[in-house]
């Protein structure tokens, strides 16, 4: 169970896993994510779902090493299996045809962002891509972002490759040639999210966006991926990954990320010494 | 070995063996249980202690009506293995049970020994003998499996394997059905696993009840969330002939204070099952972290809020607060629990109520302000309630803050099966002696029913709805 078909590596710090889940890999609608743990001491952490094939019976994640689960991870081969693997997790994406959908992928991020983009675009929207990443290896999976777009805008903070500038820069020239934009999706760093609703806000254009918080359980019994939105708790595992970016308290959700940054280095020192 | 004849006032005149345990101080530098068990010496006086009572009370307040005299006899006797076995016609899982029921408002509260002896606590000790013989078994006796019927080729799909799924597993595969039991988590037990704390019901006594459901032949698939992989439909037009849902508590709630999603702030199953399930206390051996918790304050008076404080001690707390609106005479915790919470050394901040969460620049709780409280006219539970006294406020200093107030419901269930009728809380409704749902071929049971209850209330629920479901089966009449 849970065998691992394929792991490519796209940066030092970023890798591809395929891995043989026939069940997920049925279910699974863009939008959703799994939960899952690599050893008998291991934590669980949620990773979201970047493509999948059910007819092969496999879900592909993208990972990016951030701590000691995503290194484990990180050093499983091929034919290896994982420990335990849960999902498909969250609600999925509410799939509709509005007119033109603009799809801001930023680093890691464009991974979730390419099944939405996908599902968008089959739905018969008009579908443009914003991938945005430090630097040019950062930005990933752009052959598969162009296969499910109409049309792609890459930004790069160093210029490296594309745009130089920010997503919300391609987004804002977008806006500026008066393109009439329906909605927005935005997946990546929380501050990536934060300034895309801000932009939006300001042309009031519907914005949706998938938070990735910390999580034990995935299944609405803990409570540790609380969010504040339109000044009500919810839980992003059952009642997101998606949310109206208008609505959603960032600042509160980054600081609660942070919960854990002492422990984390801890726990990633000591797996680097090991 | 033979018994000696008591006479019954004999027998009354015999005081109740206590159970010897760690003492408070090396208590809470371990996660060992606190109580050692009985001795078979101990235990044998303790049933001597038993009237065996033609009426048997006890056996009207056991929510799974286990036959208690019967099983007290043979301890007298000597016949340990014989006693366990008495117990388990009716009781899957006594060494949990006699760990963690509520026996003092149950069975030995209609106890005549405690009775005459005018006090609960003098009562014939049940569940203390239950837990002994279900320990002299698991160490001395042969695993065997109990007696399966001949295969019917029907199928059951128990969702959740905490203690009413495990129930009905074990109820419904004995008529010789198929049972596949879904949990969702990457272990099985349900609250037993990621709620009670290793002190209190060790992990290892709820690994074998599942291990001898398995030996049974019931499969358990892991990591399984039913209403995301397989819906209910998805069951039923599937492999299987009746489905059970026994998922159990749902969505921690928090009292809407200012500042309740700073950083530190946990509800009490997020706290206990880092620490219990995925073994934060030995952290950075286990991968799962915690917060530092030098001084923590646990907001609730159940159970729970008893479990969360014990844990923060043992994760090395120096001050645990347990902050508790009304009276200790209110109290919903055990009080043997709250007993040994007292005498572990958590502070009881009773009549006192948090307003606020205060934190600091980082976004971190620093301070909880609370309330003074005073108790006023009873409200519908009956319970004197609890008003603020005007400008009372005070705060103390904490670095976490545990939220145990209770849980509403999980609506990954409902949510997907909206022919599954529930009430304004999100519960699932369910007859109240079949168990059945208003869908057919659906039966719920434990939390997902009854809000926040009790292991053996969900138990009795499991018993029910097994009759129920196995009878079902049989006529195929809803
Ligand atoms: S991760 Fe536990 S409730 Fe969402």
């Amino acid at each position: 169970m849970n065998r691992i078909l394929e792991k490519v590596s796209v940066t030092p710090e970023i890798f591809t896993m395929k891995i043989e889940a026939s069940g997920i890999a049925k279910k699974r609608k863009a939008g959703q994510f799994i939960i899952l743990r690599v050893s008998e001491k291991g934590e669980r952490i949620p990773l979201t779902i970047a493509d999948a094939d059910a007819a092969e019976g496999w879900i592909e994640l993208v990972v990016q090493i951030v701590g000691k689960t995503t290194k484990l991870l990180s050093l499983l081969e091929p034919g290896e299996e994982i420990l335990d693997l849960v999902g498909p997790l969250g609600r999925p994406t509410h799939i509709e045809k509005v007119g033109t959908v603009v799809v801001v992928g930023g680093g890691v991020g464009i991974a979730p962002a390419h099944p939405i983009a996908q599902s968008m675009k089959a739905a018969g929207n008009q579908l443009i891509s914003i991938l945005g990443g430090r630097s040019k290896d950062l930005v990933i999976m752009e052959e598969k972002m162009r296969a499910a777009s109409d049309r792609v805008m890459i930004t790069t903070d160093d210029g490296s490759y594309g745009m130089k500038g920010l997503v919300t820069d391609a987004l804002q020239k977008l806006i500026d040639e008066g393109l009439k934009i329906d909605l927005v999706v935005a997946v990546g760093p929380p501050v990536m999210m934060k300034f895309v609703s801000l932009l939006t806000k300001k042309y009031d254009i519907q914005t949706l966006v998938s938070l990735n918080t910390i999580m034990v359980d995935g299944t609405g019994m803990c409570g540790a991926c609380r969010v504040t939105v339109a000044g009500k708790m919810k839980f992003v595992c059952v009642d997101g990954p998606e949310f109206d970016g208008h609505e959603v308290d960032y600042e509160e959700m980054m600081q609660r990320q942070c919960m854990y940054r002492e422990q984390e280095k801890e726990s990633m020192d000591r797996c680097q010494s090991e | 070995m033979e018994e000696k004849k008591l006479t019954p006032k004999e027998r009354l005149e015999i005081p109740p063996q206590r159970m010897r345990e760690q003492t408070p101080k090396d208590r809470i530098g371990n996660v060992e249980e606190v109580p050692f068990g009985f001795t078979e010496e101990e235990a044998r006086i303790e049933a001597s202690r038993c009237l065996q009572c033609k009426t048997a009370p006890c056996v009207q307040g056991c929510p799974v009506a286990i036959d208690i005299p019967a099983f007290i006899k043979l301890i007298c006797e000597g016949d340990f293995e014989g006693s366990a076995k008495k117990i388990k016609e009716t009781n899957i899982l006594p060494a949990i049970c006699g760990r963690v029921c509520p026996q003092e408002e149950q069975c030995q509260k209609t106890c005549v020994v405690g009775k005459s002896r005018k006090s609960v606590d003098e009562a014939v000790q049940i569940g203390k003998l239950e837990r002994f013989v279900a320990d002299y078994q698991m160490k001395n006796c042969k695993p065997e499996a109990p007696h399966i019927k001949a295969s019917t080729g029907k199928k059951v799909a128990i969702v959740g394997a905490g203690p009413a799924g495990l129930t009905v597993a074990a109820d419904v595969r004995r008529e010789g059905h198929d049972v596949t039991v879904f949990e969702a988590l990457h272990k099985p037990g349900g609250v037993l696993i990621y709620g009670i704390p290793e002190f209190r019901l060790p992990k290892a006594i709820v690994e074998r009840e599942v291990e001898n459901l398995e030996r049974m032949g019931v499969e358990v698939k892991y990591n399984m969330v039913i209403g995301k992989i397989f819906s209910i439909d998805e069951l039923l037009d599937g492999d299987y002939d009746a489905v059970f849902v026994a998922t159990g508590a749902g969505l921690p709630m928090f009292m809407r204070l200012e500042g309740e999603n700073l950083n530190g702030v946990y509800s009490a199953n997020e706290f206990l099952t880092r620490a219990n399930l995925m073994k934060a206390y030995s952290f950075p051996e286990t991968d799962t972290p915690i917060v530092k918790l030098r001084n923590v304050a646990v907001f609730g008076g159940g159970n729970v809020a008893m479990d969360s404080a014990r844990t923060a001690l043992r994760l090395g707390s120096e001050n645990v607060y347990l902050v508790y609106r009304r009276s200790r005479a209110e109290m919903p915790a055990r009080v043997e629990e709250v007993h040994h919470a007292e005498e572990e050394g958590v502070q009881f901040l009773l009549l006192q109520n948090p307003t606020r969460l205060i934190g600091d620049e980082k976004g971190w709780v620093k301070q909880v302000e609370c309330i003074r409280m005073e108790l006023g006219e009873p409200d519908d539970s009956g319970r004197r309630r609890p008003v603020p006294v005007e400008n009372s406020e005070f705060t103390i200093d904490v670095d976490a803050v545990i939220v145990s107030i209770g849980n509403s419901s999980n609506p990954l269930i409902p949510d997907t099966t909206p022919d599954i009728e529930t009430n304004r809380w999100g519960n699932i409704i369910a007859d109240e002696v079949t168990m059945k749902t208003s869908k057919k071929g659906v039966f719920a049971g434990g939390d997902i029913v009854l809000g926040a209850a009790t292991v053996i209330l969900a138990m009795g629920q499991g018993r029910l709805a097994a009759i129920a479901i196995n009878e079902y089966l049989s006529t195929g009449e809803w």
